[in-house]
């Protein structure tokens, strides 16, 4: 790893001055993607600025809409075990308790994850598919204009993520294949019903990072079943493909994971 | 450098660091802590699991200034005088090790399991639970018998221990 300077924010507007006084800085969170990158000498930060501490930026409160406001250094152990999501969005509380491993569960936060916006990573299925709100330090956004490519968002080099915002919905499920040995999704897909109708999202399959499947979405509206989506398939040429998979196999593991998630609820 | 200072198995510790080094560097170098251990470059093995604060973290991934003013909790600090922890003397009773080399882990994250999810555990939820621990000896048959017994024991008493 490179020389780097440390400093723990105390508030955001203490991590706002960190950023703008360092010369190449990086907010920190749980550092499970930022300090494995580092160790690696693929980042070399000249600061880090630690929001693990910033107490704005934790917790999780159910608000009076039945909606569900998650601080972004949250981790994911926090989401998967929290009763409020439990009962409300079963599908997002099954899906952070399916990320990495225990260990990576209790570092790792909600706002460190869509900031990166791995290909492969779980939550921003989970954001697309329930039309969650992102809020920063300078403004909010939807899900769908967050996220913008592989690791790629919307957000400026000094914008905090402060908080995401998932409205309550009627019923959730999150079905992944991990891959065997780094437990990253090969291909996740998060079904989701609510008041705006049934949205379908992809997360670790697409070569643009998350996507939506417009046609499995119409599909469950007219027929909730998983023999509705048993025959869509994604494009195979709009899918990733490397040592672990095809682009023809991660297609084809699109459909039969809707059709895992549409089944557990079923 | 920045001075770090944080509890280690229940003694005040402090050193100086530089801000890149690493918080296994650190309890392993700093300290002479040698129980936790290095197994790989990608955050995957788990050998060198810890405890911050009650929970268990991978020490290869965190930096020793991140610890900073927390407790930790190592291998080493599991015993208490002689008298091993009954995860340590499960595995040694049920041989959950052949070569050791990622033995401190798998017993640190096995006490994490045991207590997060209390000491009634089946052998499916512990297999799922080791999944960021990685064992190319054993086959994981006799780290999940050990784990078993030492949670069977440890519900047989009247608290759980560390
Ligand atoms: C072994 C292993 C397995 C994993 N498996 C999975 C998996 O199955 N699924 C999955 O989704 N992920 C997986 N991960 C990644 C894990 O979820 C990370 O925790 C997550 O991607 C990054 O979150 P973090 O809090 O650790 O962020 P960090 O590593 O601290 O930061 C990541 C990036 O986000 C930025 N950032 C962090 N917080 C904010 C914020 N509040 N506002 C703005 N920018 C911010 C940082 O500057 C950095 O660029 C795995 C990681 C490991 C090590
Ligand atoms: S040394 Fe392999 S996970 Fe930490």
């Amino acid at each position: 790893m490179y020389e780097t300077s440390y400093h723990r924010a105390g508030s955001v507007s203490d991590a706002e001055a960190a950023i703008a006084n360092a010369e190449d800085g990086k907010f920190l969170a749980g550092g499970q993607t930022l300090i494995a990158t580092m160790k690696q000498r693929l980042a070399a930060p000249t600061d880090l600025i630690d929001l693990r501490h910033i107490a704005d930026l934790k917790g999780i409160a159910k608000q009076a809409d039945g909606s569900i406001r998650i601080g972004a250094a949250t981790c994911h152990a926090d989401v998967a075990t929290n009763e409020d999501v439990r009962t409300s969005i079963p599908g997002l509380a099954d899906l952070a308790g399916k990320i990495g491993d225990p260990h990576v569960r209790h570092m790792g936060t909600l706002g460190g994850s869509i900031a990166n916006n791995d290909p492969a990573a779980d939550y921003p299925a989970a954001l697309m598919a329930l039309g969650a709100t992102v809020e920063t330090n300078k403004r909010s956004l939807a899900a769908e204009d967050f996220f913008t490519g592989m690791f790629e968002t919307a957000l400026e080099d000094d914008e905090i993520v402060v908080a995401v915002t998932f409205p309550e919905c009627t019923t959730s499920a999150y079905a992944k294949f991990p891959n065997p040995a780094s437990r990253y999704s090969m291909a996740g897909v998060f079904v989701a019903k609510g008041d705006s109708g049934v949205r379908v999202a992809v997360s670790g399959a697409g070569q643009d990072g998350v996507f939506r499947v417009p046609e499995m979405e119409k599909a469950l509206e007219s027929q909730w079943s998983a023999d509705a989506v048993a025959n869509i398939k994604v494009p195979a040429e709009d899918m990733l493909s490397d040592i672990h998979g095809s682009s023809e196999y991660r297609a084809n593991l699109v459909t039969v994971m809707a059709k895992r998630a549409v089944a557990a609820l079923s | 450098m920045t001075t770090v200072t944080m509890t280690v198995n229940g003694k005040t510790v402090s050193g100086e660091v530089e801000d890149r080094t690493l918080l296994v560097e650190f309890i392993r170098e700093n300290l002479e802590l040698t129980g936790t251990h290095v197994g790989c470059d990608t955050s995957q093995c788990g050998v060198c699991v810890i405890h911050m604060d009650g929970k268990a973290i991978k020490s290869c991934t965190t930096l020793a200034v991140q610890a900073s003013g927390s407790q930790i909790t190592t291998i080493e600090g599991l015993a208490t005088g002689d008298e091993l922890h009954p995860v340590q003397k499960a595995f040694k009773e049920h041989h959950g090790l052949q070569c050791g080399f990622c033995t401190p882990g798998m017993v640190m994250a096995a006490v994490d399991m045991i207590n997060r999810l209390g000491p009634n555990l089946d052998e499916a939820t512990i297999r799922h639970e080791l999944e960021g621990n990685l064992c190319r000896c054993t086959g994981y048959h006799n780290i999940v018998k050990a784990i078993k017994a030492a949670a069977d024991e440890m519900a047989a008493l009247p608290q759980a221990a560390e």
